[in-house]
């Protein structure tokens, strides 16, 4: 069956078998491996991308399912060359150690901000809830999501 | 993990599902939210020939309250619930809920017509629509039936819906005057099902309970309504011993199985001590404490 998806703004037409998961589109057919499979059973959030700017598990949608919408990966953060500010926060904050949670953890966090800038604690950990990570014990994530909120605010005072 | 291969079939009006339902007949499987569907068929515990997948029919995800009752499209979103003003306003035991259901992510597309259909007895919604006394609407192309959420949960993940029949709402009657209710959740983690869960709801009237609801998750082959409970409730003024009464005759309509997540004995007690919480909060949301 043949479906568009619009990935990290360029539509791209694919022909792919309904029983095909988003996230095997993504990355098999795509190329876009910045997506992970982690448990494949809905429970980690590895897999996070963007349905039309709502975190979802691409490990529970079929790609036909997304035909005609929006997808954003961990790929499509960056603009014009330059990281996006979760992702310089993640960085700066040293939200990640083997890595494999941070690109779920970044779409998550760039989600909750756009709908809360400067989130509390326990508001990050909430929005979070459904991506885990086995290395950092979270603090850092929850440091680097509050940071990239503040330098969110900050450049858009500025400019 | 790839599911069975199946043909794929998205309609966009009710009409259209209807007629595909009633040609597929048991072949066919809906999709909605898919948040327990397609994790099932990537486990092959379900394999069906054809999906249907309504997300693209329009107006099955309004809700919104008409004349003296609450009606919820099929197709709302857990976190639609959670975000609901209208639901936080005035829906207590939905707004308990919705945002313990599952995790953020998950609530995103799990919706209500699809997590009553599966019919888990762990599902937090059918403990809250059993407590809340509410009713389905189930259409086909043969015409609209509305059944009680307590015959519609009939057996572990058997719902009581025919091959050709579609969820479309969830209704309920709206409370009036001194009422309150919550959901209280046992969980080991976000994500996890509920160790042991209890919806709760009260209407005061004249200074005694006009009307009670309790509804238990993952203690039973279903969700459970705890008539006895209930009953034991009407007409009574409230008192710390009347709701302990009310917790002990709930545990007394529980029936859980030891796991990983705690012993029978455990469970059953968890089910007194948070009926009675829960009793206490929404007599304390009734003015009434």
């Amino acid at each position: 069956m043949e479906v568009t998806l619009t990935v990290n703004g360029t539509a791209h037409t694919v022909d792919v078998e309904p029983r095909e998961l988003l996230v095997h589109v993504l990355r098999e057919d795509l190329r876009l491996t910045g997506t992970h499979i982690g448990c494949d059973t809905t429970s980690c959030g590895a897999c996070t991308v963007l349905l039309d700017g709502t975190p979802v598990k691409s490990c529970t949608m079929f790609a036909v399912q997304a035909d005609g919408r929006e997808v954003t990966t961990v790929e499509g953060l960056k603009q014009d060359g330059q990281l996006h500010p979760i992702q310089a926060a993640f960085k700066e904050e040293h939200g990640l150690q083997c890595g494999f949670c941070t690109p779920g953890m970044m779409l998550t966090g760039a989600a909750l901000l756009k709908e809360n800038a400067s989130p509390s604690d326990e508001e990050v950990r909430w929005a979070i809830s459904g991506n885990i990570c086995r290395c950092t014990g979270y603090m850092n994530i929850v440091k680097a999501i509050q940071t990239a909120g503040q330098q969110m605010a900050a450049s858009t005072t500025e400019s | 993990m790839l599911p069975s291969s199946f043909e794929y079939h998205r309609p966009t009006t009710i009409d259209e599902a209807l007629d595909l339902l009633a040609s597929l007949g048991d072949d066919a499987k809906v999709l909605a939210g898919g948040q327990s569907l397609i994790p099932m068929m990537k486990l092959r515990f379900a394999a069906p020939a054809h999906l249907v997948d309504i997300n693209r029919i329009e107006g099955l995800d309004a809700i919104e309250e008409v004349g003296d009752e609450l009606h919820i499209g099929a197709l709302v979103r857990h976190n639609q619930l959670a975000r609901s003003d209208l639901i936080n306003s005035k829906y207590h035991m939905i707004a308990a809920a919705a945002p313990q259901i599952a995790d953020p992510l998950v609530r995103n597309l799990g919706t209500i017509g699809g997590s009553l259909t599966h019919c888990d007895p762990s599902g937090d919604l059918g403990a809250v629509m059993l407590a809340a006394d509410a009713r389905v609407t189930l259409r086909s192309k043969d015409g609209e039936r509305e059944m009680a959420i307590a015959d519609f949960l009939a057996d572990t993940f058997q719902a009581a819906i025919e091959p050709n029949e579609l969820l479309t709402a969830v209704k309920l009657t709206s409370p009036t005057g001194s009422y309150g209710g919550t959901y209280l959740k046992l969980e080991r983690k976000i994500g996890d099902y509920a160790t042991v869960a209890v919806a709760t709801r009260l209407s005061m009237s004249n200074g005694t309970i006009g009307g009670a609801g309790i509804g238990l998750t993952s203690v039973g082959l279903t969700n459970i309504k705890a008539t006895d409970a209930e009953t034991a409730l009407s007409g009574q003024a409230p008192s710390p011993e009347l709701f302990a009464e009310a917790g002990r005759l709930a545990a007394a309509a529980s029936s859980p199985v030891s796991d990983v997540r705690g012993s029978d004995a455990y469970k059953r007690h968890m089910v007194e001590v948070y009926v009675r919480r829960g009793l206490t909060l929404a007599a304390e949301m009734a003015g009434a404490a």
